[in-house]
């Protein structure tokens, strides 16, 4: 930083007020930290945007957010591969279809999660918690072991105990038949796909996994890779694409949310359930639909963070506390709160962690004692610490968020 | 709702005892053939070990890697090369006539399961050494075990130093047999400048206290320093920091572990650092890292190792070639991979030599004990520790090192520092009761 802003504080021997002259020697130095925190605040604000539906607009504490992402970075990869041998024009291009690939793909699975397990759940939080916390353990081994034969034995299940539940559904005396029909349906489709399994166990052209439980490479196109030197510094491509690819998102959302009738039916369910199941809107629908664009989100988040960190099983644990405390520190339920706190943890961390706050400081000629501890702190892992502390404080002071929701809110 | 009434729990529960007898009975066929499963894929399987540890004229010898968990990516790989020897040698014949029968544990990343699972091994399985651990925090959780039951552990990676136990075969290397000579070839070629990157546990921390004071003896300068949290993947502020403290290009020595290492090389490549101004030496990328980051991210850049696939030598083609045809084409040999495979066979010359598998006898017998490894020829020193070739490996574009310098020979190791202060001056001997593990030479 080499003196690049120079805040210079002069004190009037008699004049109590204090004169700040704020020399900007380099502007650009200062548009680069600008440009660094926003960078940071948007990979946290993309992971976090799913969330904030999921957990924000429907009050689901979503432990397996993370491992939706994770779904997402290996839709990428899947997605890369299958680009590969078609060339360069078309390489370059992966990344374009990668998105709503994942995005797909992440909105299916969260769809699955909700209708199997969370739809049970409403209006538990310490019960969804534990719920999608196994769910999440068990996408990670999923992605491990997740071979052709293991997803054949479980389409196997699947055809035979829904395909049967949904053939027996058709009789008149279904409701009578309903326990019965699980009982011998469950051990006798399982016992099946069981079998198949070890029937074919030996085939290992069949049992060869995927993934396996080491990361996979995910290599951006060339033209993400590098940055250009537009504004005096060096800004990353992937990064200027996460920044947009982030405030699309955003935008989108908001549009979803504020201007279709989708969202109003959200909204609407969201702030009180039971009128709006009165005024016909279909609860059930509209939460299935939420969920599942929460996790298409994460998919996409999951697309973006593969252009800069690791692809593996537990890509999606290196993000979800981070998500949580944006949303937490945002306000439950409220977009635009998630949006500045992303951006505010974001610029936070990287004044902190680079040492720039420090340096602002010693050329304000703050006391030593404040120096010293800015200095301490003037490291990566010092810095998430001080975050931490300082969100703690926060939230001591303002305990429902940024931007707290306001009047008679439905029960969540 | 939800009152579970007797006819249906009669019901659930018939239900679930039917499932489980199906699952029993499918169940491969009780361990008939148990061959330890060491999974080509890294899939964490710790099961069917129990079986096959009965066989009479085996020798039993104790696996103790992380099989799930964090760590479980890189430890399954040495576990494989492990596996890889182990077959090789009871193909052979085995050992005094008797086959290796390994018994794997799983450590699951967790450093306290690590020694509960080497105290199972040693009093329960009663096997004759054990080869395990990764981290070194793990090693320092199964010492003490180790040390209390006067037992023996190999243990395969690179590591810190400063530690020169009775009860431990370190193959892997000593500080002046990886960091310390890739110092001096960065100080020679590349510059006199260095930023140090880690990540924030023993490991790094220990290896750049060492690095500062080296470069203070042989005139380099440290430009700054920063450590990131196990698995954080926000390298900005570290980026933004190079930059400031090395605005015209200089070395980075990065002992980064783990995830970190990919966010670390794809945003350098984003911040425009490029190899040619801001050369990174690595010690923890080896051949399989690479694979994962992308070679695309990493070309150009540093590694200090003492073997690399590359190695030329009629035992590494065999090393590689025999490798490949167990767990696949697609698979690499790495470092840690060839100090594991390499240990299995020191033990079995020592256990040879010392003609029974009691302790006291072989850990005599195992000193000295000298093979050509893939690596080159390496010896077993009077300190427990292997002498080893250093090499410096530049990353091509097909993801295999280049190899740039090597030493003449191979280097003898010195586990305690030479550099830092408290521990200049002493060495370890363990032929020689009076001299013992820390002794002022």
């Amino acid at each position: 930083m080499g003196g690049a802003i120079t805040l210079r504080v002069a004190f009037g021997s008699q004049n109590p007020s204090i004169f700040i002259n704020i020399y900007l020697e380099n502007v650009s130095t200062l548009l680069e930290g600008l440009f660094n925190g926003l960078s940071i605040g948007s990979v946290l604000l993309i992971a976090a945007l799913g969330l904030a539906i999921v957990f924000g607009l429907m009050g689901v504490i979503n432990l397996a957010h993370g491992e939706l992402m994770m779904l997402g970075a290996y839709a990428t990869f899947v997605v890369q591969n299958i680009f590969k041998p078609l060339g360069e024009p078309w390489f370059s291009l992966y990344i374009i279809v990668a998105i709503p690939v994942a995005f797909i793909i992440s909105a299916i699975m969260g769809l699955i999660l909700e209708r199997g397990a969370i739809r049970f759940l409403y209006g538990r939080p310490l019960e969804t918690l534990l719920a999608t916390w196994g769910v999440s353990l068990i996408l990670q081994q999923l992605v491990r072991s997740v071979s052709w034969l293991l997803f054949m034995a479980i389409a196997i299940f699947c055809l035979l105990f829904f395909g049967g539940m949904q053939l027996i559904k058709r009789r008149a005396d279904w409701s009578s038949l309903k326990n019965k029909a699980i009982a011998l349906l469950l051990p006798l489709a399982s016992g099946v796909a069981i079998a198949f399994y070890y029937l074919l166990n030996k085939n290992t052209a069949l049992t060869k996994a995927w993934f396996s439980a080491r990361n996979v490479d995910v290599t951006a196109p060339d033209w993400l890779r590098g940055g250009t030197d537009a504004l005096g510094f060096q800004i990353p491509y992937a990064r200027l694409f996460i920044i947009a690819l982030t405030l699309l998102c955003l935008l989108g959302v908001y549009w979803f949310l504020h201007r279709s009738t989708w969202g109003l039916k959200i909204r609407a369910v969201t702030q009180n359930r039971t009128m709006s199941s009165c005024l016909g809107i279909p609860t059930d629908k509209v939460d299935a639909l939420t969920f599942a664009l929460g996790s298409g989100l994460a998919g996409i988040a999951g697309c973006a963070v593969s252009l800069l960190g690791s692809v593996g099983p537990n890509t999606g644990q290196n993000y979800i506390v981070d998500t949580f405390m944006v949303v937490v520190v945002g306000g439950v339920g409220n977009l635009l709160g998630t949006a500045i706190a992303a951006m505010g943890i974001g610029i936070l961390n990287y004044l902190i962690g680079s040492g720039t706050l420090a340096l602002i400081l010693t050329n304000m000629k703050a006391p030593q004692s404040v120096l010293d501890l800015c200095f301490f702190f003037a490291t990566s892992s010092m810095a998430k610490v001080l975050v931490f502390a300082l969100i703690i404080t926060f939230l001591q002071i303002k305990p429902a968020g940024l931007f707290p929701q306001k009047g008679r809110t439905a029960e969540l | 709702m939800s009152d579970l009434g007797r006819r249906k729990f009669i019901l659930y529960g018939s239900t679930g005892i039917l499932a489980s007898l199906l699952l029993k009975g499918c169940a491969p066929g009780g361990g008939d053939k148990a061959e330890a499963p060491a999974t080509p894929d890294g899939g964490a399987e710790p099961a069917a070990t129990e079986s096959q540890a009965g066989s009479e004229d085996g020798i039993k010898v104790g696996i103790l890697h992380s099989l799930s968990g964090t760590m479980a990516i890189s430890e399954t790989t040495v576990v494989d090369a492990e596996m890889l020897a182990i077959d090789e040698i009871n193909a052979a014949g085995g050992v005094l006539g008797k086959q290796i029968v390994p018994v794997q544990e799983d450590g699951a990343s967790d450093w306290p399961t690590f020694a509960e699972k080497a105290a199972k091994l040693i009093d329960q399985d009663k096997v004759a050494t054990v080869f395990g651990c990764w981290t070194s925090a793990s090693r320092k959780a199964v010492l003490p075990v180790f040390e209390s039951k006067n037992h023996m552990l190999w243990y395969p990676v690179q590591y810190e130093g400063q530690e020169c136990s009775k009860n431990v075969f370190y193959t892997g290397a000593a500080p002046n047999q990886q960091i310390e000579p890739a110092v001096d070839w960065l100080l020679k070629n590349k510059g006199k400048e260095f930023f140090l990157v880690g990540s924030d546990y023993v490991f790094p921390r220990t290896a750049n206290t060492i690095i500062k004071e080296q470069l203070k003896v042989k005139g380099g300068k440290v430009s700054g320093e920063d450590y990131l949290p196990l698995g954080d993947t926000e390298v900005t502020p570290i980026i933004a920091k190079i930059k400031a403290a090395l605005p015209n290009g200089g070395v980075i020595f990065n002992s980064l572990n783990g995830d970190s290492n990919v966010s670390f090389f794809k945003q350098m490549q984003g911040a425009g650092l490029t190899p040619d101004k801001y050369p990174v030496m690595s010690v923890s990328v080896a051949e399989e890292e690479v694979k994962q980051i992308g070679a695309e991210y990493l070309k150009g850049h540093y590694a200090s190792w003492n073997y690399f696939q590359t190695v030329e030598s009629p035992a590494n083609d065999k090393f590689v070639k025999a490798f490949k045809a167990k767990y696949g084409e697609d698979r690499v040999t790495n470092d840690p991979m060839e100090a594991a495979y390499i240990m299995v066979y020191l033990w079995k010359q020592a256990v040879e030599k010392a003609g029974s598998t009691d302790l006291e006898p072989v850990r005599k017998a195992a000193i000295g004990q000298a093979m050509d490894a893939p690596e080159g020829k390496v010896t077993m020193q009077a300190n427990h520790h292997i002498s080893k070739t250093v090499r410096i490996g530049e990353i091509r574009d097909d993801g295999l090192f280049n190899i740039v310098w090597s030493t003449e020979g191979p280097l003898d190791p010195i586990p305690w520092n030479q550099y830092v202060k408290e521990t200049k001056g002493f060495a370890c001997d363990w032929t020689d009761p009076a001299k013992g593990g820390k002794y002022k030479a």
